[in-house]
């Protein structure tokens, strides 16, 4: 669906640097490393913005500043206009109800010394006031439905789920508080191929069903090009291109974004003798000593002087149609090739 | 006279007309506390030297197991082998001693892991580990296995080798020690590498690395490989013949364009329809319905009847064995017809 | 357009058959017919890791065997008199020309140096060991329980204090220590005992309690909650205790045996419990001069020790079986 009001969540210049200490008692600081450096942009209601890059390109620290389970260096994260960076206590809790999140690993997310009612019913006993107490075996019933698993197993452990059942549990937590954001994590990464699937029609449905956004972190491209209407790539801790998923994933215009793309493989055969495919070399530079300039000038084909003296901005650039980083961008369908 | 260990193992190359590697009827099962686990239920196979055969299927359908069992590294008991039999050159492993086995294992068939971070000894050196290979079963020098180490580390292209033959495995990327424990694998000119789920922990960057890195050593040297994998898209892109495993049996063994084009097997069917792909834009994902099976508990008949949209009631009571499609194809399904034909064309 | 597109079913069918296998077929044993509506305080126990901890314990001959010991001896503690009709507090029991009798029927376990029937005093005696055991245990795993959970979660400044806290006591020899406290208080009773082992223990509790309450705290689950929005009372109670608790369990159920023999320890001592009150280790300290003359009246507190020192072992040695979270 086409994001149609106005954004509900506006995120700006997000920066988050964790020091590198030195010493136990004396500890003093050495560097930082920066996981998330200058982020920006917009989600509306109803949309899904994917989040795809490689590990260690800082997407997962991006979500836990969303969350605010991190506090960013600077920044904003605007929420409905409020700013959940700087807002604390009552505040913050309240602000919480609107942002939620679904996480990688079903076998950890769950407490496995609670139940399926109590995982589910967590929120309102932490939110007294989104349900009366009569109210809530009801409302985790209804939930538990909702992500298709049977109500009559509220009084069942984490552990006598399969790993699929136990995401659908994760996602019923995210959704006890009626959010209207919810943050997935490499929410089917950890699911078999089979399971995948059911996942992710079950949280296109919901999406339909409750007009949520999502914010969807993967470092698989073909999932978050099946469930993105926007697309964000992430290279060292910033987007080096921003745009919707038709422009991203046919006229990719980041020489990373191309790279990233042809590297995906193909589920299908024909033709694989003739596909040209994109090979980086080496391995990406750590996020606590970037490259100057464009970061991703060391792996490069196309770097030339500039790159290495003036940063690209995220910006529009000729010939293109969508937001890229970098000076000699271009156009170029690497999926379709071959 | 009595026999050596050299006697019953297998010339080195190969005698002609026999696959290099057939795995024949194989069953393992595991005792646990639970109860007997059948991780494996008659599984068949072969491999021939530079073909890539790709194992295809989810968490617990025996994939690995299988080839844990070909490297003979299953730790047993709590596993048994009731029945079966695996042949490299002709020759069955099962019936080897301990000895000869230790002979074949790692100089003749080779195997690469998922995690290589916990596959590598974290106390010593890159270079001391690949030189190992040679020191152990080629009583080589430690400088001469050292050297060997470097040439090894060269041809798997980690840059500045002889710099860094003295480094510990988490002084490299995953990348890096993936590539290191294929230089381990490789060392001794293996006939036949196994890779379980090779490039699964890597990003996918690193993964065309890993993968075209793979193609260019089978290349060079011919060896055989037998690609475990759940990931459809590497199958797509390196297999030559594809076996998919579900509940411990092989349900359809095709090469790997028939199996694309026109699977023909429900299982098979299933998954290629459930994955997202990165060059089109579908609306729905099929979902293949239920969850894998029990392995404590199988279904009777068919193991993926609970979830099979071509359920027929014989599918209940019988199993189906793996129907010849034609000389090179199989599917173990009694409607393989059914499903070809569904598949447009 | 795919050139690969679902056959057979629908989607809209699909969704609703996957719901509707998750139910039956997902879970196997769940019976394939739809379960009756449960009433609440009817419904079968669900299977939490305690109830399965219980249910592999009792499958366990070990926990049998030490159950059933332990058992013995809590009820020999609480009434002695159900063992023994003898009630060896009366000092008219002992006749002192009864001295060192050898067993009998009429003196199970012979008589020591005074008279004193020795059966009837190792009964008498279990109840100081048990007392000592029990209390020492349960103050220092709520002691050092408490502290560990606090500076696990709270790190930092909190943690660094009490960490390098218990560093000194760890320094300090158990039963050397727990000599020089007595010697300062100058009686020796089960409560004082109980103090002086509780000062020098709780550091081996505490650290077990910061390691366990810092891995659950790094678990996904408390970082879940941390995003509803969750107080630390909450996290730290909800959600870190009950993951973090199990380890403190099985080495309290350890120690306690341990504190048993130091209580006899520090009775034969001498600084311990005093006569005329009785204890396993005052009457192997009574009986020992004598030990070639009259073997009984230390034998058999040396066995009822070692017996009740090895059943608490043994039962933790069971219990950390069960709880072992490697194993589940």
């Amino acid at each position: 669906m086409a994001p149609t009001s106005e954004a509900i969540l506006k995120v700006r210049d997000l920066v988050k640097h964790f020091p590198l200490t030195q010493g136990i008692v004396f500890k003093r600081q050495v560097g930082e490393i920066k996981a998330v450096d200058g982020v920006s942009f917009d989600l509306h209601r109803g949309e899904t913005l994917g989040v795809v890059g490689e590990s260690g390109c800082g997407k997962s620290t991006l979500a836990k500043v969303l969350m605010a389970l991190e506090k960013p260096t600077s920044g904003s994260v605007m929420i409905n206009g409020k700013d959940m960076a700087k807002a604390r206590g009552g505040d913050l809790k309240r602000m919480r109800r609107n942002v939620q999140m679904v996480m990688q690993d079903p076998y950890t997310s769950l407490n496995p010394r609670m139940t399926v009612g109590d995982i589910i019913g967590e929120p309102y006993e932490i939110h007294t006031e989104v349900a009366p107490k009569g109210d809530r075996r009801r409302k985790v019933q209804e939930l538990l439905e909702v992500v298709g698993l049977n109500p009559d197993h509220i009084n069942r452990y984490p552990h006598q789920f399969s790993g699929g059942q136990r995401q659908r549990i994760g996602i019923a937590r995210g959704l006890a508080l009626q959010p209207e954001i919810i943050i997935c994590d490499e929410p089917v990464s950890a699911l078999d191929v089979s399971i995948q699937a059911q996942v992710i029609n079950l949280l296109e449905r919901l999406q339909n069903e409750f007009n949520l956004a999502y914010i969807f972190i993967a470092h698989d491209l073909s999932v978050v090009r099946h469930i993105s209407d926007r697309v964000g790539v992430m290279y060292l801790g910033k987007f080096v291109e921003l745009g919707k998923d038709t422009a991203i994933y046919d006229q990719p215009a980041h020489p990373y974004t191309q790279a990233l793309l042809s590297a995906v493989p193909v589920p299908d055969p024909e033709g694989r003798e003739q596909r040209e495919r994109i090979i980086l070399q080496g391995d990406p530079p750590s996020p606590a000593n970037p490259p100057s300039g464009c970061r991703f000038r060391t792996r490069c084909w196309k770097a030339q002087e500039i790159c290495a003296t003036e940063e690209p901005l995220l910006q529009i650039r000729p010939g293109t149609s969508h937001e890229s980083a970098c000076h000699f961008a271009e156009a170029q369908d690497v999926v379709h090739a071959g | 006279m009595k026999k050596t260990a050299t006697d019953v193992l297998p010339a080195e190359g190969g005698l002609g007309n026999d696959p290099l590697l057939s795995v024949e009827d194989l069953h393992v099962e595991f005792a646990t506390r639970a109860g007997l686990v059948k991780a494996v239920n008659g599984v068949s196979y072969t491999l021939s030297a530079g073909e890539t055969l790709a194992v295809l299927g989810e968490s617990g359908s025996g994939k690995s197991v299988t080839a844990q069992a070909i490297m003979g590294i299953l730790d047993m008991p709590p596993a048994r082998i009731p029945k079966g039999a695996i042949r490299f050159q002709g020759t069955d492993l099962l019936k080897l001693s301990e000895e000869a086995r230790t002979q074949i294992r790692g100089r003749r068939i080779a195997m690469i892991f998922q995690d290589a971070l916990s596959a590598l000894n974290p106390v010593f050196t890159v270079g001391w580990q690949i030189g190992e290979m040679f020191r152990v079963h080629q009583g080589m020098s430690k400088r001469d296995a050292e050297k060997k180490a470097v040439e090894l580390m060269d041809r798997v292209r980690i840059p500045a080798a002889k710099q860094r033959v003295h480094d510990f495995p988490h002084q490299f990327s995953g990348g890096m020690r993936q590539r290191i424990m294929i230089a381990m694998s490789i060392a001794l000119d293996p006939e036949v590498l196994i890779a379980d789920e090779p490039t699964t922990a890597l990003d996918v960057t690193v993964q065309a690395q890993i993968m075209e890195l793979l193609a260019e050593l089978q290349r060079e040297s011919n060896m055989g490989l037998i690609l475990i994998t759940h990931d459809l898209g590497v199958v797509a892109d390196v297999a030559d013949k594809i076996a998919v495993m579900y509940g411990g049996r092989i349900v359809e063994n095709a090469p790997v364009h028939d199996i694309y084009r026109r699977p023909a097997h429900p299982y098979t069917k299933g998954l290629l329809e459930s994955i997202p792909r990165v060059d089109l834009k579908g609306q729905d994902l099929y979902a293949i319905k239920g969850l894998p099976p029990n392995l404590l508990d199988m279904p009777t008949g068919c193991a993926f009847h609970p979830r099979c949209p071509y359920r027929q009631d014989n599918c209940v009571t019988s199993v189906p064995e793996l129907y010849e499609i034609d000389p090179n194809r199989s599917s173990a399904c009694h409607y393989w017809r059914e499903v070809l034909d569904g598949t447009d064309e | 357009m795919s050139d690969i597109r679902p056959v057979g079913p629908t989607r809209a069918e699909t969704e609703q058959d996957a719901a509707e296998q998750v139910m039956t077929v997902g879970v196997p044993e769940t019976p394939l017919t739809v379960e009756p509506e449960r009433k609440p305080g009817k419904q079968a126990r669900p299977a939490s890791l305690w109830n399965d901890a219980w249910y592999d314990l009792r499958r366990r001959p070990l926990f049998v065997l030490s159950a059933v010991l332990i058992a013995i001896l809590l009820v020999m503690a609480v009434f002695p008199g159900l063992f023994s009709r003898v009630n060896p507090m009366d000092a008219t029991t002992c006749v002192l020309s009864n001295a060192r009798q050898a067993p009998s029927s009429v003196h199970w376990f012979g008589t020591d140096n005074l008279g004193c029937d020795v059966y009837a005093r190792t009964i008498y005696g279990a109840r100081n060991s048990i007392v000592v055991g029990v209390s020492t245990t349960i103050v220092t795993a709520l002691f050092g329980g408490l502290l560990g959970l606090i500076a696990g979660f709270k790190s930092g400044a909190t943690d660094t204090v009490l960490s390098r806290t218990t560093e000194i006591f760890f320094a300090i020899p158990q039963i050397l220590g727990a000599l020089l406290i007595l010697s300062v208080f100058g009686t020796g009773n089960v409560w004082t005992i109980m103090l002086a082992l509780s000062v020098l223990a709780w550091p081996m509790t505490f650290r077990i309690m910061r390691a366990a309450v810092i891995t659950a705290k790094n678990q996904d689950y408390v970082i879940a909650a941390r995003a509803l929005g969750a107080g630390s009372g909450r996290i730290m109670f909800r959600h870190i205790l009950p993951n973090a608790v199990a380890p403190v369990i099985v080495i309290a159920t350890i120690n306690l045996g341990g504190f048993i023999a130091a209580e006899a320890a520090l009775s034969f001592l001498g600084v311990g419990i005093q006569s005329p009150d009785i204890s396993w280790g005052l009457m192997i300290d009574s009986a020992r001069d004598r030990f070639l003359e009259a073997f009984a009246p230390l034998l058999f507190p040396a066995l009822f020790l070692s017996i009740t020192v090895l059943a608490f072992i043994m039962l933790g040695d069971a219990v950390r079986d069960a709880l072992d979270p490697k194993l589940r």
